[in-house]
């Protein structure tokens, strides 16, 4: 294993994640609600009365996170190598996956190991083992 | 639910600082992501400290949520409670990784990238909204699914 050296940003990510961290932490001590990205947008397939509104509210202000950002400094690079036919089954595995194993990076990475939770432990060593997995197969199998 | 209002504006702020943190982060960057996943390749770690950092908050904000019965505004806590690592969660998770390893993106970065206005993450979302509602329609083929 080599590290890239120049990519990684120890204090970036540190500072960064305890930012992710504090939104989580505002969610549950206020709403009662876990910050779990794919839950909040699946539930907004499943409507219930009442459980709407703060879900299309928290979307919103993810999608206006860059324009904020904006305002004070230029976006960091956002660099994406997929392309079209691979976004699309990207994004479909994600979605089915997500809502079947009821969370993603936030809801078990972040939300469920700070809940100290067995199944979101189990979760986030799956999803990691199966990305970690598929990109060596994409960038290191069949001779690639 | 009462100060219904107070809840969305909440909801509204706690998803503009998760993305400002997701863009501090370096994690709306889908290179990035994958040069964390490309444990054969370059590894860049910092994801890893993305989640480090997260969790450090996250402890302590769930440590007093766990010994709360209701919110700081008065309501009741919404606290998953299953425990069983079922085969339904590790199948997910299984596919949920796949999708994550092909392009990088998780639900929460693809939000900001949407928010950035890059095409790419409309394809992306569309399709992840989509995976949703196929699940969705699985569910309400068998008995009414729970919920987290």
């Amino acid at each position: 294993m080599t590290i890239d050296w120049p990519s990684f940003t120890p204090g970036a990510a540190m500072a960064g994640g305890a930012v992710v961290g504090l939104a989580a932490a505002m969610l549950v001590l206020v709403n009662g609600r876990i910050a779990g990205i794919s839950g909040i947008v699946g539930g907004l397939l499943r409507p219930k009365q009442g459980d709407t509104a703060w879900r299309i509210a928290f979307v919103l202000g993810m999608l206006a996170a860059p324009v904020a950002w904006m305002l004070a400094a230029p976006l960091p690079a956002i660099r994406i190598q997929a392309n079209w036919a691979e976004l699309a089954l990207a994004g479909l595995l994600v979605g089915i996956g997500t809502r079947l194993g009821s969370g993603c990076t936030s809801g078990h990475g972040v939300c469920g190991l700070s809940r100290l939770s067995p199944r979101s432990l189990a979760a986030t060593v799956v999803f990691m083992v199966a990305g970690f997995a598929t990109v060596f197969v994409l960038r290191h199998g069949f001779g690639a | 639910m009462r100060n219904r209002t107070a809840h969305d504006l909440l909801a509204f702020a706690s998803g503009l600082v998760f993305g400002l943190g997701l863009l501090a982060a370096g994690m709306a960057d889908p290179a990035k992501v994958l040069g964390f996943l490309d444990l054969a390749g370059a590894w860049d770690p910092s994801l890893a400290f993305v989640m480090a950092g997260a969790i450090a908050v996250g402890l302590v904000a769930f440590g007093i949520a766990r010994r709360r019965t209701t919110t700081l505004l008065g309501d009741a806590m919404h606290l998953p409670t299953g425990r069983d690592v079922d085969r339904r969660l590790v199948v997910g998770s299984l596919v949920f990784g796949a999708g994550w390893g092909i392009a990088g993106i998780c639900p929460g970065p693809a939000l900001v990238v949407l928010g950035a206005g890059r095409t790419e993450a409309v394809v992306f979302v569309l399709a992840m909204v989509a995976g949703m509602w196929l699940f969705e329609l699985r569910s309400a083929r068998r008995a009414p699914a729970a919920a987290a």
